[in-house]
């Protein structure tokens, strides 16, 4: 489908395409309630309430008021909509302040202000320095005299960098008088949500250029909440307005995540249920029963000898409403809360604020704390998340000559420095490259120097270090480039610019020397992607092992190459190359294919080697994290060896002989199963032994794997703890969290990059580290967070104490709810089966919302163990992650516990209150005061720290129950009026309370006390330890301190690595022939004995200590 | 509980503002979160561990406290003298014991002459309670049907909805007090007589004086009431308000239990052991249908109420458990002691590296 958008053609595209108005909302004025209501009763829970609400309608059958349920209901129900409603709101104010926006804009002929939404498809818009891009326009025109602007397109991936737009080829040196009478044809596809990609065509009408279609691409465009900057004005037409903008089709409300806590409650709401159910038919049969039998002969009941039809339900149903309390209407309420306030924590925590930028932590999906707690998996990038992603050029290797291995820093090489000063021709090339190969734009500063705005920060550390090295890149005008090289200006044209993309893994410029009229052709890119294409004589020998030794250190490498062009063969390139941007299908391989015919013998000019330094304390959070349980999958595009020795250098694997490194590789199908086979056999047979068994996977062998071997992949996922997937495009990304979790792992997914959002979003949990690539990852993920390092903070101690929190408060709602239900359960049996409610409405209701969730709320401030010892001992987080504090036998505890407390609240009363004391009001308010004494003490005694907050809910909320019954008492309308007065000055009714509450809770405590000290839990024995300040709390200090000592140890230089013996080997080497087999013959080097060395340099590192 | 400590140090004792507590609140920035003890939950905060002498002495503590209040309440209930008399059987004439429910719906002379013997000084008051067993005054179809409007207001008098069946006659007019509580009132009489002496009982204040103040108008006078085909229990005298009917407010303050007792009287001079006390009743009301017992109740009172064992024999059950638990745990402590918070016991501790 293609959509033909005629330029300032008023009336032709008016009605095809719908107007600029944008609109986020979900609702309108009219459709809110029902909608809303609509998508509340979805959900089983609220149905369930609804059904019982309406029930009690039936005033035959209600035991309460219905009020009782309503009240809640329609308070919960409120509350929810208000909040969408609030949030609507806000989403139609900021959409009617875009919408009411003014923007210059050409109608009929003539350029005037209109609203924003008023503009159409193919109505010509003007757009001055700094405004925002209403739609999606096609550039016409600029300032610039190139046709070239700038715009900042934060706002749409995260990148704070500026971007170069030009104006299509076709629309050069239009006259600016002229621009708003354009007209012409752009034929462009439907809309859709790729921001990368535009493929249209434009052809201009007489009296323009005309019959020349003209190719048009991302690089012509304007996309909508984009800024213009460092141009004076722009013009563009309109190809995508209101919704249907490019920013509008990625604009959606994710999917809901629903956190394994909720649906484990789910599952036991569920259970709950079913259990009311056989209670509600046995007592509804026992019921009918009774009445038939007995009632009949209670003349002062006058049961009528024939009742209606529907006598036989009458019952049943009344039970069931009796019985609906089971399932506690107060937990929903509950728990939004409680996760609004671990959200809340999070954002406020001090601890986790970058001190850097301060970035404070934040949470913007506040349902999923629990999750935290429970993560299996974590998939992390590398790039920007373990690294800082502040690249800085280190060292290179120019014609074989190293430079920087002696003093770490090729910039203070004193060789490299003379070796410029005498201008030697190689390094001149090679600083050339550096300099101009790229797609930096710089920007004069008011004093003098010069900023850099680069979309690679590879491409910036080139630039900073050439300008160290006195090869100054000082302008770009248009496609002029100024290069000052000691003091002299060298001007280059730049005429055509090959991109890199992820498949080429290279970029290159076509350049002519401005003065000697001279072609070249200047790449750089990945070794793998530049080697093969040196020049047959050359040897590329000692450049493939200059890129082996940095990548062993760590570093990034890009290889260098230029070629000289001849006239000819570039003009002949070159019309290629237009036929191919020109494209509109497959514009992006025809490009490749193209761009491969002029990216052949080239020569290579070295290898610069960058360093992406680790975060600060990315091993000690990594080894944490591993201590906790948690499995650790690095997903990298980056190259393997890289990868590799950065997992090493932050603990992602450990050094030969404690862990292992397999791989796994091939480049055809048969070539991967073999060595995945081979490597699954490995972990078999080393599962059980303790050892850390690492895979490493690339990203070919690995879509080859989860294409067609996707069961042994599976297994292999489920057998080893620790992954490496190196060069994996963001899909692949994707599909692996996507695997994990069919596997029912939790997973969370943590990256810094737009090439992470898909995982983000794709895993359970989603983080996103607000770095130097921008605030896309941070924008789609669930938390972000402003250094790896908080990572561990947010799982220990957010993560497990929600969890901790959660479990407590749903398991307490239920068990609340049980207790006041089997006490009803319990009294009608000896009320003659027939249904009557023990408990007034007042209570019921009072009990639910009020007297047991207040105590239960300021559980959140509860803390098993403190911060300190969680990180000490981060394998406590073992209970969280196997679900052992919320699952069906916890929950049979508290069950029990209820069915418990409830006998001995309903025997205790009923014999104290028995005879000339057994009336009902008063009967009534003694058991409802036994529930709330044993409440109070139930939650004091699961409570671990007492604040006095605590202190002050728990002891308050039984003050208080005693004051508002007295305030009720003292209501001659109301049913208890003098009730609780009387029962306070009875003896007998405080000596009922005391014996409840021991009764209730000794036995409780016993058992309680006695799995604490003779059948301890961890939590158990680290609490004790806490408190009594064993030991232990040096024990766990050890091992993080002897870590900081190795790293500072690590970067050291690499000598003479051959020499080292093999200690890496993987152990099912039958042969090492069939491992270098494996590699196939086009592979450039040899991974067998790479990490040897590696592995040697690493554990001679440690003896060093 | 047990709460081991002193309000103690903040969260997790020794040196827990150690090394990465680090929140300068000198660069503040308008992003940065606000410090304070809460939002950084760091409130200090009590961490009790249940520790063998805490529990032990918290066991012991409810054993001394326990066992003295349940010895006072076995004592209070021993000092209460009750006399119970079950006579629905035994007042009805032998030869009408084949068809109890006949000869209790006929009409005609229901009187009967029961003897109580004195046994132990009795103190006044003494409380006389009529006790019916197997009587569910709780059931849902009885305990709602009553309207607490029409009893306290006379602007009230239609508000029978709830009063089903009992609401009006059989010509339309309403009853008050209607409901099946208030048309089933008890109506046995007593009358007692020492050594031919009458003895008073005295029927004013026995309800609640609350009920007489403000749930039972002074000026709502029984209308209607018993008049139907259907005679449920007793008759009212429709010239006294229902503010003064006390048997009526007592009956109608309905019993949560099956087995319940209701005031009848009291009587206002002390009995001495050896005394006999004729009792003359009229046995009008029809338990017979559904095997329910009468009893007569003449019984004193304590602090804790009646007579009631229920009480003290809990309270000492219950200390004596606490005391033979707290003993258990004693033995078991000094037989097994455990090092509490020995990191020998985490398992990861004895197997690094494993989990």
């Amino acid at each position: 489908m293609k959509r033909c958008v005629y330029i300032n053609d008023d009336d032709l595209s008016h009605d095809i395409y719908c107007d600029n108005r944008i609109s986020n909302r979900k609702y309108t004025v009219w459709n809110f309630l029902p909608k809303n209501l609509w998508e509340q009763f979805s959900r089983f829970m609220n149905q369930y309430f609804l059904l019982i609400a309406c029930l009690q309608l039936w005033s035959l059958i209600t035991p309460v008021n219905p009020a009782s349920t309503w009240g809640p209901l329609i308070l919960i129900f409120a509350v929810s909509a208000t909040k969408e409603a609030w949030d609507d709101y806000n989403r139609y104010l900021s959409d009617k302040k875009a919408n009411e926006k003014e923007v210059w804009a050409v109608r009929h002929g003539v350029k005037k202000h209109i609203q924003a939404q008023d503009i159409h498809v193919g109505n010509m818009v003007w757009l001055r320095e700094n405004d925002e891009v209403p739609c999606d326009l096609v550039l016409i025109g600029t300032s610039d005299p190139q046709g070239l602007c700038y715009v900042e397109t934060a706002a749409l991936d995260g990148e704070t960098d500026l971007k170069t737009r030009v104006i299509p080829s076709a629309c050069m040196g239009i006259d600016f008088d002229l621009l708003h009478k354009v007209k012409g044809l752009i034929e462009c596809p439907e809309p859709d949500k790729d921001i990368r990609r535009f493929d249209a065509n434009l052809r201009l009408f007489p009296p323009f250029l005309d019959n020349d279609v003209c190719p048009i691409t991302i690089k012509n465009t304007l996309l909508q909440s984009c800024y213009l900057r460092n141009t004076e004005w722009a013009c563009g037409v309109a190809v995508y307005t209101g919704n249907e903008t490019k920013l509008g089709m990625t604009r959606g409300v994710p999917e809901p995540k629903l956190t394994a806590v909720d649906a484990m409650i789910d599952k036991l709401t569920g259970a709950i249920f079913v259990f009311q159910l056989v209670v509600v038919m046995v007592l509804g049969v026992a019921g009918n029963i009774w009445k038939d039998t007995e009632a009949r002969k209670l003349w002062y009941v006058e049961y009528p000898t024939k009742g209606p039809w529907y006598e036989l339900l009458v019952i049943p149903l009344r039970f069931e409403l009796l019985c609906s309390i089971m399932i506690p209407i107060s937990i929903k309420v509950s728990l939004d809360l409680v996760k609004g306030l671990y959200a809340k924590f999070i954002d406020w925590d001090n601890k986790m604020v970058d001190q850097e930028t301060s970035t404070p932590a934040h949470a913007a999906n506040t349902a999923i704390s629990e999750d935290l707690g429970q993560v299996e998996y974590i998939l992390t990038d590398k790039t920007g998340t373990l690294t800082e992603n502040q690249m800085i050029f280190k060292r290179c290797c120019i014609s074989g000559t190293f430079y920087g291995n002696e003093i770490g820093d090729a910039l203070k090489d004193e060789d490299l420095v003379n070796a410029v000063a005498t201008r030697s021709p190689d390094v001149i090339h090679f600083l050339t490259v550096m300099a101009i190969c790229n797609t930096v734009v710089p920007i004069q500063r008011q004093n003098g120097t010069i900023l850099y705005k680069a979309q690679s920060q590879d491409e910036e550390a080139l630039v900073h270090a050439a300008a160290g090295l006195h090869m100054v890149f000082v302008k770009k005008n248009g496609n002029v480039l100024d290069i000052n090289f000691n003091a002299s200006v060298i001007q280059y044209e730049v005429l055509d610019t090959l991109e890199f993309t992820s498949d080429r893994k290279r970029m290159s410029v076509v350049v002519k020397d401005c003065q000697s009229g001279k072609l070249f052709l200047l790449s750089k890119g990945a070794d793998e992607a530049i080697l093969p294409c040196a020049s047959t004589g050359q040897q590329t020998r000692t450049f493939s092992e200059a890129v082996e030794q940095y990548s062993q250190l760590g570093l990034r490498t890009l290889c260098l190459a230029w070629r000289e062009l001849e006239e000819d063969e570039y003009q002949e390139w070159s019309l290629m190359f237009k036929e191919a941007n020109s494209a509109l299908v497959d514009r992006d391989w025809r490009i490749a294919e193209v761009c491969q015919r002029l990216e052949h013998h080239l020569q290579i000019l070295g290898v610069a080697a960058i360093e992406d330094r680790l975060q600060d304390g990315v091993p000690e959070t990594i080894e944490t994290l591993r201590k906790a349980g948690i499995n650790f999958w690095m997903l990298t595009g980056d190259k393997q060896n890289t990868a590799i020795q950065i997992a090493l250098s932050c603990n992602f694997v450990s050094p030969e002989p404690k862990g292992q490194l397999l791989l796994i590789n091939g480049k055809t199908g048969d070539e991967v199963r073999q060595s995945l086979e081979r490597v699954l056999l490995t972990m078999r047979i080393t599962s059980s032994e303790p050892k850390d068994v690492a895979f490493v996977i690339d990203g070919w062998a690995l879509e080859i794997a989860l294409k067609h071997h996707h069961k042994a992949f599976m297994e292999l996922a489920l057998l080893s703890k620790t992954a490496i997937c190196c060069r994996v495009t963001p899909s692949q990304k994707a599909q692996l969290v996507e695997l994990l979790k069919s596997c029912e792992y939790r997973t969370l997914a943590i990256g810094d990059g737009g090439n992470d959002v898909r995982m983000i979003q794709q895993a359970h949990i989603g983080v996103g580290i607000s770095g130097r690539e921008g605030l896309q990852a941070a924008r789609a993920a669930d938390y972000s967070i402003g250094k790896f390092r908080f990572l561990k903070r947010l799982i220990l101690v957010h993560g497990r104490y929600s969890y901790n929190r959660t479990a407590f408060l749903s398991q307490y709602s239920f068990y609340k709810s049980l207790l006041i239900c089997f006490i009803q359960i319990f009294f009608s049996l000896i009320s003659g089966v027939s249904g009557t409610s023990l408990f007034n409405s007042v209570s019921l209701m009072a009990y639910n919302v009020f007297y047991t969730s207040v105590p239960v709320l300021v559980n959140v401030l509860d803390k098993d163990l403190s911060e300190r010892t969680v990180m000490q001992h981060p394998q406590i987080l073992f209970y969280c992650q196997a679900g052992r504090l919320l699952n069906p036998s916890t929950f049979a505890g508290w069950f029990g516990r209820s069915l418990f407390h409830a006998i001995v609240v309903f025997v205790i009363c009923i014999h104290s209150y028995a005879f000339e004391k057994s009336e009902m009001e008063e009967l009534s308010m003694v058991v409802l005061s036994g529930c709330i004494w044993l409440q109070a003490f139930v939650v004091a005694l699961e409570t671990n720290s007492f604040t006095i907050l605590q202190h002050l809910a728990i002891w308050g909320n039984l003050v208080a129950f005693y004051v508002i019954n007295w305030i009720v008492s003292a209501l001659p309308s109301s049913g208890m009026y003098t009730i609780m007065f009387r029962l306070c000055r009875q003896p007998s009714y405080w000596i009922t309370m005391f014996l409840i509450v021991v009764a209730g809770m000794g036995p409780v405590l016993a058992l309680k006390y006695f799995r604490y000290t003779y059948r301890p839990s961890k939590i158990n024995i680290l609490r004790q330890a806490e408190r009594l300040g064993g030991p232990i709390l040096s024990l766990g200090n050890i091992e993080p301190q002897s870590r900081a000592f190795e790293k500072e140890v690590s970067p050291l230089s690499i000598s003479q690595p051959k020499s080292r013996s093999p200690v890496y080997e993987p152990l099912l080497s039958d042969s090492p022939n069939a491992i270098r087999r494996s590699f196939g013959p086009g592979a450039p080097f040899d991974f067998f004995q790479s990490q040897s060395r590696l592995s040697s340099s690493y554990a001679r590192n440690c003896k060093d200590n | 509980m047990n709460s081991n400590n002193t309000p103690s140090s903040s969260a997790g004792g020794p040196g827990s503002a150690a090394a990465d507590s680090t929140a300068p609140p000198t660069t503040r920035n308008s992003k940065r979160p606000k410090y304070s003890r809460f939002t950084q939950q760091e409130l200090p905060a009590c961490k009790p561990i249940l520790t063998p002498k805490w529990v032990i002495s918290a066991f012991m503590l409810v054993t001394v406290i326990f066992i003295p209040i349940g010895v006072a309440s076995l004592f209070a209930s021993h000092d209460v003298v009750e006399i119970i008399d079950r006579y629905e059987t035994d007042c009805i004439p032998e030869d009408s014991r084949k068809d109890k429910i006949a000869y209790i719906q006929s009409s005609g002379d229901k009187t009967c002459n029961r003897i109580l013997n004195v046994t132990k000084h009795m103190k006044h008051p003494i409380y006389v309670y009529y006790q019916l067993d197997n009587y569910y005054q709780n059931h849902r179809r009885y305990v709602k049907s009553r309207s607490d409007q029409q009893l306290r207001d006379r602007d009230s008098e239609n508000d029978t909805s709830a009063c089903k069946p009992e609401d009006k006659t059989a010509n339309g007019s309403t009853i008050v007090p209607c409901g099946l509580i208030a048309w089933s009132l008890f109506n046995d009489s007593y009358s007692f007589s020492r050594n031919n002496q009458n003895l008073s009982v005295n029927k004013h204040g026995i309800s609640w004086k609350s009920d007489r103040d403000h749930k039972f108008g002074k000026d709502v006078f029984p209308k209607n009431f018993q008049s139907g085909g259907l005679i449920g229990g007793k008759h009212l005298n429709e010239s006294i308000p229902l503010s003064e009917q006390e048997d009526l407010i007592v009956w109608m303050r309905t019993a949560a239990l099956p087995t319940f007792r209701k005031l009848y009287g009291k009587i206002e001079v002390d009995l001495v052991a050896g005394d006999v006390i004729n009792v003359t009743l009229q046995n009008n009301y029809n338990t017979y249908s559904f095997n329910g017992k009468k009893k007569l109740v003449l019984s004193t009172t304590s602090w804790l109420g009646g007579k009631n064992d229920f009480l003290g024999i809990a309270y000492l059950t219950v200390g004596g458990l606490c005391f033979f638990l707290a003993m258990v745990f004693t033995i078991i402590y000094l037989v097994k002691p455990r090092r509490l918070g020995d990191p020998s016991y985490l398992s990861w501790n004895r197997n690094p590296g494993g989990h």
